[in-house]
């Protein structure tokens, strides 16, 4: 008894936690700096394409999105399956081609934009790769006639190394 | 001396700092959005078909069909072999009758910024009149659509990237457009090498099943 009495006695040499609050800070603010906010919820499943001759966005408070694939599980229980426009958040269940819905979110988010940024306004499509060119014609045809001209395919990387076919 | 101030427990200052840090990981996102990007053709003012004459040579028809097949130019051709098909019609190497009208051209660059220039910067050459025209189904698939654009887009960027190359020994992504000087070099090989790709409205190509 005596023994473990003793080894009680002297106590577990404590570590010393003052450092942790600022290793966890600098863990945050790393964070902070490096990642942007989540603003939309997406409800389509979309898997971009690859391509090699992918470019940075550069300035996100230009970027709209607009994306087009098949619900997610919890969304397909009241639209169905069958594939759908989102345009930043909310999604388009008006039939036929969107003219009136795209009308109204280029007119919205144009409007937020300064005045001298107003004709930089980029539209992200972020396409599923299996979504038939038909929807998104009729997208890019809304997108014309609304004044948005300025699009961007949204495409992963694709590093090609040379003679690969695919 | 005042009186000692009582020491602060900093013990849960961990504690906050990671319910901080948890917050910031689940809200944000660390994906940064690339893709490739392009100009839609303004809508025409009145509401008439315009019809564009243009000459049959200068044009490149590139027709997606429903079942995903690739047509250049009235053969079928794989994807892959698109981009130097595209880059000979974009340069016609041998004044080729079937290939665009190549029309003499003046780009003016900044003066002395290459040795291959002369003194007063201005770029004399040949530069084509080639359009390509891209033709869709509406039942492609859009991934395939999109690696077409690619290889497309790609053709040109190899295009003003060699001949960047060349003149300022330097890759055409790394001009910095911020410095007015490489800003002008930007613009006039982006003269030189038009990015011309027009996309038809939509219809039904149809094809073979």
């Amino acid at each position: 008894m005596s023994k473990f009495r003793r080894k009680k006695g002297k106590g577990l040499q404590r570590i010393n936690t003052a450092s942790l609050p600022d290793i966890v800070f600098m863990l945050l603010f790393f964070f902070m700096v490096s990642t942007t906010m989540r603003e939309t919820e997406v409800k389509v499943r979309v898997t971009v394409p690859e391509a090699t001759e992918v470019k940075k966005l550069e300035k996100k408070s230009l970027v709209s999105y607009i994306y087009i694939g098949r619900p997610v599980a919890q969304v397909a229980r009241t639209y169905g399956t069958e594939p759908l426009i989102q345009l930043n958040d909310k999604l388009v269940s008006e039939e036929g081609i969107p003219y009136e819905s795209i009308q109204d979110f280029v007119l919205f988010e144009r409007e937020k934009l300064p005045e001298s940024d107003k004709n930089r306004m980029t539209m992200s499509l972020r396409i599923d790769q299996n979504i038939s060119m038909g929807k998104v014609d009729d997208v890019k045809q809304a997108l014309r006639r609304a004044k948005a001209l300025i699009i961007n395919y949204s495409a992963r990387k694709e590093y090609r190394d040379q003679g690969r076919q695919r | 001396m005042a009186r000692e101030t009582p020491e602060v427990n900093g013990g849960s200052l961990a504690d906050i700092a990671f319910l901080l840090l948890i917050f910031f990981l689940v809200t944000t996102t660390m994906d940064i959005d690339t893709g490739i990007t392009r100009l839609l053709p303004p809508e025409p003012e009145d509401q008439q078909e315009q019809e564009v004459q243009v000459n049959k040579r200068n044009v490149l028809v590139v027709l997606l069909n429903k079942s995903d097949l690739l047509m250049v130019g009235g053969e079928v051709m794989d994807r892959l072999a698109l981009k130097q098909k595209t880059i000979e019609f974009f340069t016609n190497p041998n004044e080729s009758m079937d290939l665009p009208v190549m029309e003499d051209t003046e780009v003016q660059f900044p003066p002395g910024s290459s040795s291959l220039l002369p003194p007063d910067g201005v770029w004399r050459g040949k530069t084509s009149r080639g359009v390509i025209s891209l033709q869709n189904d509406r039942s492609t698939t859009y991934g395939k659509y999109l690696q077409v654009q690619n290889e497309l887009v790609a053709a040109v960027n190899e295009l003003r990237n060699d001949f960047c190359n060349l003149y300022f020994d330097k890759d055409y992504e790394e001009l910095n457009t911020n410095i007015p000087v490489e800003e002008e070099i930007y613009e006039g090989i982006r003269k030189i090498y038009k990015m011309n790709i027009s996309e038809s409205d939509p219809k039904n190509i149809g094809g073979r099943n």
